[in-house]
């Protein structure tokens, strides 16, 4: 591993201020020198492999400003994330689950008991792929160094994206908490040194076109300071389904973050997300308003899976991910139909 | 040396207090920046420069002069020379080396150690009483015959002491789900079920 200096900024306009001093705006937050360390759970391990090579830590956990640890119900009825809570206290707390199912079995079906307490929830939407050409560092890897190419594309491929992918890289986005909070309409608010401001959950992650080196919206320089759902009183009705190799600690082949909003068995409106299968957090716009006005049924739930992998590009071994992500969705909608609440 | 970077704070051997006077004493400028507090403390910390640490490992306090590199789990093993705790995987895949820092369980190797600064971690070492009556967990795993190598079982006791405080224990099933991150190569799950659902009620509050 690189040898880092290690810093623990005492608040977060430190924080930035250090990030600013040692990178610059060309900088990509997961290629700069100076990088943000929370629970450690991914940056560690990709440091161990030589993926990330940061000479400069800031350490998060010391920064002063209490709400950053804090996770608590707004004034309009919405739930907001402090970027330091941990995956576990989010899985765990009342009103997340009492709200928004979808969000706590996200976070509950994710990692391991142990990496649910040191992970912290900006981090957790900050993972970075598991693609196995990108963590083995003698592959050719467009996302590791731009322009190396793609070994996945003619690799073992079985476990890559089939949505949002490009001719540059097929690399999965793993994460489950990030589909239910774009399903669910979240904002992410960072903190940089041009000043505070609020991303659409939606725009925070970047499909990897011709630059799939570049992951987020976000500067060298930027914190991840809180994440805001908004108050959807129907997202009571709302679930996380994923399927995996093993039935825990695993991460998705498919999953679906589903939200229902309910006229009796008529579908007012209807979130969805799918993880496992795309590049990026993925909402199904298309699927959801196939859905709008219709009579929740097997029928009419196959027709959106349907229209939610419409575009899907299999490569050799991922074909499986078409059936398996369109079972995954009608099972999640009809689960979620009759979800008593 | 078996152990460059350790000072124990009390009972020390000479060599230890050698060893420890010598890194302590370079460390002083570091500490007394650290107890300002508002300064970062490596405003002008240079690379590879060791970093001094104080970790309270088993209700003894440690000060260690460590790359910041290095993980828990390798400053416990290699600085501290506590082996109980196991490296499997050294990727957060296997849970072989789940210690609890503050009472909660996380993986030591993929945590650096200058990050758990202040912190009470509790290791396999610790967890039995000073009379030497093992903790429940302990004596469960043994009745149940837990394990069959070993080696994951400091990982599986120290997750399982964990998982009953967090509240996630109150089912098989529970038990199943939440010790999902510690892997038993010799597939010994069923027992280290029984195990746990045995020391439940007497690891609650100990």
């Amino acid at each position: 591993m690189r040898p880092f200096v290690y810093e623990q900024p005492a608040d977060v306009s430190t924080a930035v201020a250090i990030a600013s001093r040692f990178t610059t705006n060309d900088d990509q937050p997961t290629r700069a020198n100076a990088q943000f360390i929370a629970g450690g759970t991914n940056l560690a391990d990709y440091m161990k492999l030589g993926v990330a090579d940061p000479n400069r830590l800031l350490d998060l956990n010391k920064l002063k400003e209490q709400e950053l640890r804090h996770i608590h119900v707004t004034n309009e009825g919405g739930i907001r994330f402090g970027a330091l809570a941990r995956m576990g206290e989010a899985a765990d707390h009342a009103e997340v689950k009492r709200r928004y199912p979808v969000i706590a079995d996200s976070l509950r079906l994710a990692a391991s008991g142990q990496i649910r307490n040191m992970a912290s929830l900006a981090g957790n939407v900050l993972q970075r792929t598991r693609c196995e050409y990108f963590r083995e560092t003698s592959w050719a890897c467009n996302k590791r160094v731009p322009g190396s190419g793609c070994a996945a594309m003619e690799g073992f491929n079985r476990q890559h994206a089939i949505l949002g992918a490009s001719d540059a890289c097929i690399a999965t986005y793993h994460g489950d908490f990030a589909q239910a909070l774009i399903a669910l309409d979240a904002v992410v608010h960072a903190e940089g040194s041009r000043g505070a401001r609020k991303i659409v959950f939606a725009k925070l992650h970047r499909q990897p076109g011709d630059t799939p080196h570049i992951e987020t919206d976000l500067a060298a320089d930027e914190i991840i300071t809180a994440i805001e759902v908004p108050a959807i009183p129907w997202a009571r009705r709302s679930l996380y389904l994923k399927i995996r190799d093993r039935e825990s600690y695993a991460f998705a082949l498919a999953s679906a973050a589903v939200a229902l909003d309910l006229d009796g068995e008529t579908v007012r409106e209807a979130r969805i997300a799918l993880g496992g299968v795309a590049t990026v957090p993925w909402r199904a716009g298309a699927a959801e308003q196939s859905l709008q006005g219709k009579k929740l049924d097997e029928a009419s739930a196959e027709a959106t899976a349907e229209a939610a992998f419409a575009q899907a590009q299999p490569r050799r071994h991922n074909a499986f991910k078409m059936e398996l992500g369109k079972r995954t969705l009608v099972r999640a909608l009809l689960e979620t139909r009759d979800m008593k609440v | 040396m078996s152990q460059p970077s350790a000072l124990l704070t009390n009972g020390l051997s000479r060599r230890k207090f050698m060893a420890g006077t010598v890194s302590a004493a370079a460390a002083a400028p570091l500490l007394a920046s650290r107890a300002e507090g508002a300064t970062p403390v490596a405003a002008e910390a240079k690379l590879r420069q060791p970093l001094v640490t104080s970790l309270r490992i088993n209700n003894q306090a440690y000060e260690l002069s460590l790359d910041t590199r290095t993980s828990l789990l390798d400053a416990l093993r290699d600085h501290v020379g506590l082996t109980g705790t196991k490296k499997g995987c050294d990727h957060g895949q296997c849970g072989a080396c789940t210690v609890l820092v503050d009472g909660k369980r996380v993986l030591s190797c993929l945590s650096f150690a200058v990050m758990n600064e202040g912190k009470d971690i509790a290791t396999v070492e610790g967890i039995a009483s000073t009379d030497g009556k093992l903790h429940p967990m302990q004596q469960a795993f043994i009745d149940h015959d837990a394990f069959q190598c070993g080696y994951c079982t400091p990982g599986q006791i120290l997750s399982a002491i964990g998982c009953v405080n967090e509240g996630h224990a109150e089912s098989e099933s529970d038990i199943r789900e939440y010790m999902s991150g510690n892997i038993c190569r010799c597939a010994a799950y069923p027992n280290i079920v029984a195990a746990i659902l045995q020391a439940r009620e007497e690891t609650r509050g100990a």
